[in-house]
């Protein structure tokens, strides 16, 4: 039987479309970007690329991440074992509310961390008269980029440990294993690759993180400027092929961390194979 | 920031810089100060920073560090409000640093007496971008009611560039009438009328104007005018200042309460004084701002087309009335933009 759009016109012109799109909304942009910033040779490339602010930026974008990632990991594993592993009042709520930095808008998250954490603050009245500076400093934008990327690991692990069950740890139970040892012999095991998936998706957008952070930077140079608000304001001081070069590093990171996820899936694919 | 968590910053960050980079960083300056400055300002302090940097050390034997944020003047306000520790701000708008005395009690409400020229190193006044020949034939405010002239500049609701042309067109009618208001609503909604485009800040009414080719006639400061006219071709575009014009201040103050915090008093004064040495005038002169000091203006008197320069407090009475009268919801501004 023939199936409506089956004949080889559809398919091809379906096909061209898709190719179509494609480049243009994925391949020209991304090449775009990597043109723009080589627009005018290797040589202002390569300046903006070492010059000093470009390495602050680099170096705070990675101290943001470096901090980042492990601290959600921590709080991603701990999230996900309690909501799959034990039953209390509350557990249901718990798991709305892991969501809520996916749906709250950045710019939001940044602005509820100003009010509260600012100098005329909640908190940050009482920080203050101790000395302790959060916003416009780098501890308040890892701070906000660990509540923006906060879901991602546990969001990972939920449906994984939840499909998983809890039988092999009972087991492990009835033989006398004891807390980390059923952690690290039974749950790590179960659930690695989904860790490391969360932990790329973490780190991806702890790198990229724009709007939270623009709002507690205070944007000084040197001090408080990530990459991506690097490329804003060297685009704003009309530095096209600065903000391009900071814009290819940044496309640059995102490419690697897609090659590592490809990697992964392609390696756990094969082991289900053969498993 | 505390001295631990510069410590622990600098470490971590190191580390993290060294693994990406295979190098270290290695400067440290003895002190540090924090400019909090307008948008537009970037490559003006690049340029003043070192010169300042150099003085210093001659004069005192210690090397300093100028770390400059830079964003809408209203923006920094609110950030030192909110604990941003800038040491000294150098803004385009009176009324951004009166909040700072108002709202947060950082400075005292005297600030403007404190530095000479009502705390303003340096000024402006609104000019017109014109394209090549002048072809509207405008000279004055009054040829921005014409009827086939078409403007370009920014909502004065949302930007300082904007409120200064309103501002301006509104006083210098004043002046020429005689203070007949109602000739001067007359004109303003005319003027008001031929708007073209109200974009929200000054780099989107430029790039309206000279990228989009939209209006006879871009009205900004005047040095953002000769700055554009320099940028995009200065065979296309002609820059018009007015007979009758306003002032626009640029005020500096150092932020009390942060100084006294980071213990950096001598270093914020000295560092604000400074722009008023002939040296900064110079580099001020030369990115088209003008200046108080005699020389230096007969030595750029070229560049800055005579013009008599009214201020806000004579023509208005004070910032806070302007505001008030002109800006808020359901003031001047909204009457007259109602057709």
């Amino acid at each position: 039987m023939k199936r409506i759009g089956d004949g080889a016109a559809t398919r091809i012109g379906l096909i061209a479309l898709a190719v179509i799109m494609t480049t243009l909304f994925l391949v020209i942009p991304l090449a775009g970007i990597f043109y723009q910033a080589l627009a005018e040779g290797m040589a202002p490339f390569w300046q903006n690329l070492t010059s000093t602010f470009t390495r602050e930026a680099i170096g705070l974008t990675l101290l943001i991440a470096l901090l980042t990632v492990p601290i959600n990991l921590v709080f991603g594993i701990f999230l996900a074992w309690l909501v799959t592993r034990f039953t209390f009042p509350g557990r249901r709520l718990l798991q709305t509310l892991i969501d809520i930095p996916f749906a709250v808008s950045p710019v939001v998250a940044g602005l509820l961390y100003l009010l509260l954490y600012g100098r005329t603050g909640w908190l940050g009245s009482i920080l203050s008269e101790q000395d302790v500076q959060l916003m416009f400093a780098w501890p308040g934008m890892v701070l906000v980029t660990v509540f923006v990327t906060c879901p991602f690991v546990a969001r990972e692990l939920i449906p994984l440990m939840q499909a998983q069950g809890s039988a092999e740890e009972e087991a492990g139970v009835t033989l006398g294993a004891g807390g980390w040892t059923l952690f690290r012999r039974i749950t790590l095991p179960n659930i690695r690759w989904a860790l490391v998936y969360g932990v790329i998706l973490t780190n991806a957008r702890a790198i990229g993180e724009f709007g939270a952070v623009s709002v507690v930077s205070g944007s000084i140079r040197g001090e408080t400027i990530n990459l991506p608000l690097q490329v804003e304001l060297l685009y704003q001081d009309y530095n096209t092929v600065g903000a391009f070069t900071s814009a290819a590093l940044l496309a640059a990171l995102a490419v690697v961390t897609l090659m590592i996820k490809a990697m992964l899936e392609w390696h756990t694919h094969r082991r289900e194979k053969t498993a | 920031m505390s001295v631990r968590s510069t410590l622990l910053r600098r470490v971590v960050a190191t580390a993290a810089l060294s693994m990406a980079l295979g190098s270290t960083p290695a400067f440290s300056a003895d002190r540090e100060l924090l400019n909090a400055s307008y948008d537009i300002a970037r490559e003006l302090f690049a340029e003043l920073n070192p010169q300042f940097i150099e003085q210093w050390q001659k004069e005192h034997n210690e090397s300093v560090e100028i770390k400059q944020t830079h964003a809408g003047s209203s923006t920094q306000a609110r950030a030192i409000l909110q604990g941003l520790r800038a040491d000294v701000v150098t803004f385009n708008q009176v009324t951004d640093v009166d909040v700072l005395a108002q709202k947060g009690q950082l400075i005292p409400a005297d600030w403007q007496s404190r530095l000479p020229n009502y705390s303003s190193p340096y000024y402006s006044t609104m000019a017109f971008l014109v394209r090549k020949g002048n072809p509207k034939n405008i000279h004055g405010w009054s040829d921005l009611a014409g009827d086939d002239v078409a403007l370009v500049f920014p909502n004065p609701k949302t930007s300082g560039n904007g409120r200064y042309t309103y501002l301006a067109a509104w006083a210098a009618s004043n002046h020429d009438n005689g203070d007949d208001e109602a000739a001067t609503r007359d004109y303003m909604k005319k003027m008001l009328g031929n708007v073209e485009v109200f974009d929200t800040g000054g780099r989107g009414a430029t790039t309206t104007f000279a990228e989009r080719g939209i209006g006879d006639v871009l009205i900004t400061f005047e040095s953002e005018a000769n700055n554009i006219r320099n940028q995009y071709g200065p065979d296309d575009y002609e820059v018009v200042v007015p007979p009758v014009d306003i002032m626009a201040e640029f005020p500096v103050t150092w932020v009390d309460k942060n100084v006294e915090r980071n213990g950096t008093e001598d270093l914020a004064k000295g560092y604000l004084e400074y722009l008023y040495s002939p040296e900064a005038q110079r580099t001020l002169a030369q990115y088209y701002y003008r200046v108080n000091d005699d020389e230096i203006s007969d030595e750029f008197a070229e560049r800055f087309p005579q013009t008599t320069l009214l201020r806000i407090e004579d023509a208005f009475g004070s910032w806070g009335n302007v505001m008030q009268t002109h800006f808020a919801s359901g003031g001047e501004l909204d009457q007259l933009q109602r057709r």
